[in-house]
């Protein structure tokens, strides 16, 4: 499963670990997340997102 | 002001803003300062460019020191318009075409802020630069507190330029440390509290990873306020303490009133905590500027919120308050609500949802009263204290 990094802030979602505080399950790959989801660090949008 | 010479060949060319009370929202009782400093050497370098109306005098304290067309190269830590508000008049007295020294993000959000197509040169984390007998190095430190932020480390005199990050608004003629009290520290951690809380997380990254490189830090140099030169590993220290988010046995009652019974509520709760040996000061919204409550929130275990219900919903400064401090994202809190109503009463459920949103530990389900507390209402409210006390 791919990682991807927040071009705003570099932030970096690891599938492995997911995003437990907004919901999302370790495990989780990026495609996956909804599309309403936000970089936890600086709230920028999942479409702001590139594969590391 | 006149600028200082902080070591040999560097100056702080910056200014004080000693009128601004109102920092976008931020209360600066002691108004602000708003630094940049020049690096006299082989090449002459200027770190950050102050807020725009500051420009004039920017330029002023760079000619008594060096002729600023002379100036090689300017460095932007943060594309804040307290920052680079004064770029365009630098850069037009210096020559446009001087290069212009950020991170990526800071090329890609000074370009959002202004039309001219400067000379940018984006560099990379751990990049260095050579002036002569300095030598530069640039730290990406993106979210402390804005994307482009970055630090600016000088080696030789080991010297970390650290734009917001260890900052404080206070305008004063003392510009280092040593040339004042502890009193300092209420500015820095309000500072912390109002700026750099909702990224606490990334500041012990940062602190970890400034461990492991082994920088040898001398002197702090923030854009606000004075230079830690006496002791900069105080500050670094207060940094990890608020970014660990560590808390005393202490509680602060936020409230506002209309007819003084929310108030009569939050003196009880107070008295309530105290008893229970509970550091606790009961503050009215009507009072008390938001950025001052956040500083005292900072290190508080409960938070303890009040309002009356006006017109089915909350009074509308705890709406203010509570958008706040969501946005600025205390961890480690415990809370409770507690409202006057006349009719309806729904102040009391929409506080406790909004800091169960903000994932506070609700102690209690609150304590509505109508109308005037009699002296039941009082004594509930007193235990409601005590109870949060003994959670703490």
């Amino acid at each position: 499963m791919d990682k991807y990094v927040c071009t705003v802030c570099g932030y970096v979602y690891d599938p492995a670990l997911g995003d437990p505080d907004s919901g999302i399950k370790p495990g989780t790959k990026f495609e996956d997340i909804p599309d309403d989801w936000q970089c936890p660090v600086c709230g920028a949008s999942k479409s702001d997102f590139e594969k590391e | 002001m006149k600028s200082v010479e902080i070591a040999k060949g560097i100056y702080d060319v910056g200014v004080n803003d000693w009128n601004i009370m109102d920092f976008h929202g931020h209360s600066t009782h002691r108004g602000s300062s708003y630094n940049a400093f020049l690096i006299v050497d082989e090449k002459i370098a200027l770190i950050d460019a102050v807020k725009k109306e500051f420009a004039d005098e920017l330029i002023e304290n760079i000619s008594r020191i060096i002729d600023p067309s002379k100036i090689d190269m300017v460095i932007s830590n943060h594309t804040e318009m307290d920052h680079s508000g004064g770029l365009a008049r630098v850069m037009h007295r210096i020559g446009e075409n001087k290069p212009l020294y950020c991170s990526k993000m800071g090329q890609k959000n000074l370009s959002l802020h202004y039309p001219q197509n400067w000379n940018y040169h984006p560099v990379e984390n751990g990049e260095t630069l050579s002036l002569g007998k300095h030598t530069l190095s640039f730290m990406e430190t993106r979210m402390l507190h804005w994307p482009d932020s970055m630090f600016t480390y000088l080696k030789e005199e080991k010297i970390l330029f650290s734009s917001d990050a260890f900052g404080q608004h206070y305008a004063g003629f003392e510009k280092f440390d040593d040339m004042m009290t502890d009193d300092i520290m209420p500015h820095a951690k309000k500072y912390f509290a109002n700026i750099l809380l909702p990224y606490a997380p990334l500041i012990l990254k940062l602190l970890d990873q400034v461990a492991a490189m082994g920088l040898d830090i001398r002197m702090i140099c923030p854009d606000h306020g004075i230079i830690w030169r006496k002791d900069p590993g105080k500050i670094i220290d207060a940094y990890a303490r608020w970014g660990r988010q560590d808390t005393l046995r202490k509680a602060v009652v936020v409230y506002d009133t209309m007819w003084h019974s929310t108030e009569r509520m939050a003196d009880a709760i107070a008295a309530g905590l105290n008893a229970e040996g509970v550091a606790v000061a009961p503050m009215s919204l009507k009072k008390h500027d938001r950025s001052d409550i956040m500083m005292e929130v900072l290190d508080a275990r409960a938070v303890v919120v009040g309002s009356p219900t006006m017109n089915n919903g909350l009074f509308p400064t705890l709406g203010d308050f509570l958008t706040y401090m969501k946005g600025l994202k205390p961890k480690n809190k415990i809370g409770a609500a507690f409202g006057s109503y006349g009719w309806s009463g729904e102040s009391v459920k929409l506080i406790s949802q909004e800091l169960e949103a903000m994932k506070f530990e609700l102690v209690d389900s609150g304590v509505r009263v109508q109308y005037v507390p009699d002296q039941a209402a009082l004594d509930a409210c007193f235990a409601l204290g005590q109870k949060i006390g003994r959670a703490i």
